[in-house]
């Protein structure tokens, strides 16, 4: 693609799916992917800028606020970003003890970071799906490169490396903790020696092997599918504009009523998120019978 | 679209925000919020405390009152009673001191009535006695006859 290239609906979806790869290429060496093709052929050395950039920067936002609260708290009367900040607490933790059942002081942060930073992360595709990839392309347009080959993808839950990274981290606490609480004898017998019993071994670990891998795929797979989907429907209603004036208004209206419907997406999965992590670690702290 | 080092450093910074979280974010809020329950408990069981009390309180003044309402008949009574006793007696003085008064006033006439009797009753005899003189002049020696006329003169 150069510069001078019309832009067609294709390069455009393409265009707003492909992240800010910043690795090394076996033929143009380290820098920034010029293409998906680019950041492919980088491989596994490779780091999406824009998925660390807004995820980090989301989460320091998240922390940044309940830290504040949290060093003027006060038992008192609570006011403004204290009764905002307890409200949201009193949530997550009405909803740990409704779920978890073994005592483990690290679920409950756990579960609030998930809601916190999941919801921020999702409330970016709220963010009209032209703005910080057009300024941003802009801004490195003033150093001299090409807009049409920088990318920014704003939603970190649309790469699956963010939605991965939090269901492995939650995964390898789950088995941590199976193996904590129930030794690695437990766990394994868990593993294998149920539902048929010693006789059916391999079925057994066939059968509950999969729905152990399945807690962190599904987990990833399905934040990131719902938020795909949605950006991919914000960027298809995109393809509306620049027509006639019609189309234009359509567009505008069907980008709101998405955004409208979106905000349910983007707390619901924020929320699911949360309460599997919270189920699935329960599941870890008990002895099955 | 690829699966790459970002996995490892979206996991890296998500443990860390947890681990801060944890230490820093979650202990203080969760203790205030427990802090504020207690505090709320304990001023509902406050209440509830003052609430009895007073209705003990209340309990204590009507029994007081009661009581003193029946003090303070019983001393209006006996104070009635007192009087009535008061008035009895002063009475009863008032009727002694009369009577007194009048045995006084009965005894001193019967002395007055006696003294004038007797200075009568002299008067007479030293009247018979001049009259029997004149009568007699000379035929009766006033020494003789003395015993003679002061018979004569009781006899009157």
């Amino acid at each position: 693609m150069s510069s001078s290239e019309i832009l067609t609906s294709q390069g455009y979806i393409q265009h707003h799916l492909t992240n800010l790869t910043l690795g090394v290429h076996p033929e143009h060496g380290f820098g920034f992917a010029h293409s998906s093709a680019d950041a492919a052929a980088m491989g596994f050395w490779a780091v999406n800028v824009d998925t660390v950039f807004f995820s980090v920067l989301l989460g320091g936002l998240f922390l940044w606020f309940f830290k504040g609260v949290a060093e003027k708290v006060t038992a008192g009367i609570p006011a403004g970003a204290q009764n905002f900040a307890e409200w949201i607490v009193d949530f997550v933790e009405d909803n740990v003890r409704g779920s978890f059942n073994a005592k483990n002081a690290m679920v409950a942060p756990l579960a609030l970071t998930i809601f916190a930073w999941v919801f921020l992360m999702n409330l970016m595709d709220l963010l009209p799906v032209d703005l910080l990839p057009y300024l941003f392309g802009q801004f490195i347009a003033v150093f001299g490169a090409d807009p049409h080959h920088v990318f920014l993808r704003v939603v970190p839950t649309t790469d699956p490396n963010a939605t991965f990274g939090m269901a492995l981290t939650v995964f390898f606490l789950v088995l941590f903790y199976s193996v904590k609480m129930k030794g690695v004898g437990g766990f394994l017998g868990e593993l294998t020696l149920q539902p048929f019993g010693k006789f059916g071994l391999p079925a057994n670990l066939l059968l509950e092997g999969i729905s152990l891998l399945s807690k962190p795929l599904s987990l990833a797979l399905r934040l990131f599918g719902n938020m795909y989907a949605g950006e991919m429907i914000f960027i298809l209603i995109a393809l509306l504009y620049g027509g006639s004036m019609t189309l234009n208004i359509t567009g505008g209206l069907l980008q709101f009523v998405w955004a409208v419907f979106h905000i349910l997406i983007i707390t619901l999965q924020a929320f699911i998120f949360m309460v599997l992590t919270i189920v699935y670690l329960d599941m870890a702290h008990q002895e099955h019978h | 679209m690829n699966i790459n080092l970002t996995l490892l450093i979206q996991m890296i910074s998500f443990a860390v925000f947890v681990w801060f979280c944890m230490q820093f974010v979650w202990p203080p809020i969760v203790t205030a919020l427990a802090e504020r329950k207690a505090k709320i408990a304990e001023g509902l069981a406050a209440a509830e405390r003052g609430h009895q009390e007073r209705a003990r309180g209340e309990q204590h003044a009507q029994a007081l009152l009661t009581e003193a309402k029946a003090t303070a008949a019983e001393i209006v009574t006996q104070a009635q009673k007192r009087a009535t006793e008061i008035v009895e007696e002063a009475k009863d003085d008032a009727r002694a001191e009369g009577g007194r008064l009048v045995a006084a006033a009965q005894a001193e006439i019967e002395r007055e009535t006696n003294r004038a009797r007797e200075e009568l009753r002299e008067r007479v005899a030293a009247l018979a006695i001049a009259a029997a003189e004149k009568i007699l002049h000379k035929e009766i020696d006033v020494a003789t006859h003395r015993s003679l006329v002061d018979t004569f003169a009781k006899q009157l």
